[in-house]
């Protein structure tokens, strides 16, 4: 491969200590990227757009400025990719829909421009289900993604395409968006770092609306210290958000220590479900914090069984509500109908949407209308408060909550396609810390083997609201304290190459 | 399945400016049917004196200052559009009609 040799072996903060420190160069990483994504790609189906001459060019600007002597952004020549539900001036966002084929916004998110003050470079937009709903990327108008560890599975899901590209490390960044695990689900999958922040650390400007009281915009990276620094980057107040919060971005802890920690572990997340071999893995995290000198708390969280109920009404109803928007005025392809503006409207929106989407704007509508408003929504919304206060009551005697992030390792494309109940069920981890708002990461803690591959596990660390730092650090003494970012990836062999660390 | 699993959708479908064709209304009505069945146990549980939760911060009535700033460039935002004349983006004609 061309560019940079050791690009595939590197998290962003030593890709960008090679930059600055005159190993490299900013354009020779993104060359490298540029050539691992036209091997890789074809295979996996991560990327839907490659920005290569706009990301060639980025990267000679800043070669240049760094000549001058400038100084580097804390991203500095890194490369990054974008679910395709964020906008960026220009470039297609079409959120994996037919309904926004073409879709240009006309201003980038500030979360975006944030990344690309620093030194950022993008490099392409990622496949997703579409509208970011789904849990295995099969939902995706456009194509769908694969698991770099086995491409018979899915690589999670919405953010299929953004987790497949740091997975295959194509890029050392990307962004997702985390409505119910979004980003942690296809974290944990794909054997990579997901973190959700509490919601309204990172402004949702600029990322296309699914269920605005749940959606966060989230990163993947291969370390926890890459993630701590793209949130100190990313997270803060925008006054284009009324839900983002009036704080300064997260400021990562200096802390190499969970030494007293107190860790929950939830019995419901260990009941029925989970599979035994993530049971065990999971299981022998845990024991790995408290070696590392923290202490583990029994803990209940009882309403976790509404947890997926509560979920999709709350969140299907949002998304009929933000997605009444698409009506073949403003944005992308328009189908006429019988002539009239109400035929236009829905010609437009069956011929725009795919299933899953239409199911969930039928969901949605149906629970907001009269005569079920009261039973189904108001209902879900009292749930959502109960599941809040299961987490509140539990972080009055511990400091963190780890269990899986899912109850299974990835399973196979088209195996749960015809069964929208049992795709719901695969976000159970995830969801109810969505509902409740807060901070949760999912770190890599090993693998096991399905159908003669081996495949990532992950371990979720929930915090309380705001203590995102704390969920980082733990992360990070986790991380630095096993092998399992630095077991050699059993992938396809074009994968693989180099990709050993 | 049953006819009033698809009687819901149809008319629910009205609602959401969706236009299903018979064998999609059946197959959503069928899936609906199972999908409201698995969430029958939200209605077991006993909610009274609880708040709703509206929203996952405690955050209200968030202001900016009021004072006039440039906003999005009308032709870009027009731009997206599938049908526009420039200045205005272009429907079909909604008065005097059945629309």
């Amino acid at each position: 491969m061309s560019g940079f040799a050791d690009y595939a072996r590197l998290d962003a903060t030593a890709l960008r200590e090679a930059i600055v420190s005159k190993r490299t160069t900013a354009s020779q990483v993104v060359e490298a990227a540029l050539a691992r994504i036209a091997a890789l790609d074809p295979e996996l189906s991560a990327f839907s757009t490659v920005l290569a001459d706009s990301a060639r060019a980025r990267a000679k600007e800043l070669d240049a400025a760094l000549a001058r002597g400038e100084p580097a952004g804390a991203l500095c020549g890194v490369p990054f990719a974008l679910k395709s539900n964020m906008c960026v001036e220009g470039v297609e966002a079409h959120c994996g829909s037919k309904i926004l084929a073409g879709y240009k916004p006309p201003y980038t998110a500030p979360f975006v421009q944030r990344l690309l003050d620093e030194g950022a470079i993008l490099v392409g937009m990622t496949h997703m289900d579409e509208f970011a709903m789904g849990s295995s990327g099969e939902n995706s108008g456009y194509a769908v993604a694969k698991n770099p560890w086995d491409t018979s599975r899915t690589p999670g899901g919405s953010s299929s395409g953004s987790c497949a590209a740091v997975a295959a490390r194509m890029v050392p960044l990307s962004l997702g968006s985390d409505t119910g695990g979004s980003v942690r689900q296809p974290a944990a999958l794909c054997g990579i770092v997901g973190f959700k922040p509490t919601y309204g650390r990172i402004t949702r400007y600029g990322l296309v609306a699914f269920g605005s009281s749940l959606d966060q915009v989230s990163p993947f990276t291969r370390s926890a210290r890459d993630m701590e620094l793209v949130l100190s980057v990313i997270s803060g107040a925008d006054e284009h958000d009324s839900t983002c919060l009036p704080l300064p971005a997260i400021d990562p802890e200096r802390s190499d220590s969970i030494r007293g920690l107190r860790i929950g572990v939830p019995k419901e997340y260990f009941a029925s479900g989970l599979d035994a071999d993530v049971r065990a893995k999971v299981e022998g995290a845990i024991a790995k914090l408290v070696e590392l000198g923290a202490a583990t708390v029994p803990i209940e969280l009882p309403h976790t069984e509404y947890a997926i109920p509560t979920y999709y009404v709350v969140a299907t109803a949002e998304a009929s509500s933000n997605l009444a928007r698409y009506d073949g005025i403003r944005y992308g392809p328009r189908t006429n109908g019988d002539g009239s503006l109400q035929s236009m409207i829905a010609a437009t929106r069956e011929a725009g949407f795919g299933p899953e989407v239409k199911r969930r704007i039928l969901l949605g509508t149906y629970v907001l209308s009269s005569g079920y408003y009261d039973a189904w929504y108001v209902r879900a919304l009292k749930v959502r408060r109960l599941i809040r206060h299961d987490f509140d009551e539990a972080f009055k005697s511990v400091d963190l909550i780890a269990c899986p992030t899912s109850p299974t390792a990835a399973f196979r494309l088209g195996e749960k396609t015809d069964d929208p109940v049992a795709m719901y069920l695969s976000d159970v981890m995830t969801v109810p810390t969505s509902l409740a708002g807060l901070p949760a990461v999912s770190v890599p803690c090993g693998t096991v083997t399905l159908g003669g591959k081996q495949l990532p596990v992950g371990l979720q660390l929930i915090g309380p609201s705001l203590a995102d730092a704390r969920v980082l650090r733990a992360a990070r003494v986790f991380e630095d304290a096993t092998q399992h970012q630095r077991e050699i990836y059993a992938l396809a062999p074009s994968v693989r190459e180099g990709a050993a660390r | 399945m049953t006819q009033s699993d698809i009687d819901i959708v149809k008319k629910t479908a009205k609602l959401a400016r969706l236009e299903l064709g018979e064998a999609e209304a059946a197959k959503f009505g069928e899936q609906f049917g199972r999908i409201l069945e698995a969430f029958q146990k939200l209605a077991k549980l006993d909610v009274s004196g609880v708040e709703p939760m509206t929203g996952a911060t405690e955050l209200s009535d968030v202001l900016r200052d009021d004072r006039a700033k440039p906003s999005l460039e009308r032709e870009r935002v027009l731009a997206n559009g599938p049908k526009q004349d420039g200045e205005y983006y272009v429907v079909p004609k909604t008065v005097g009609g059945d629309a």
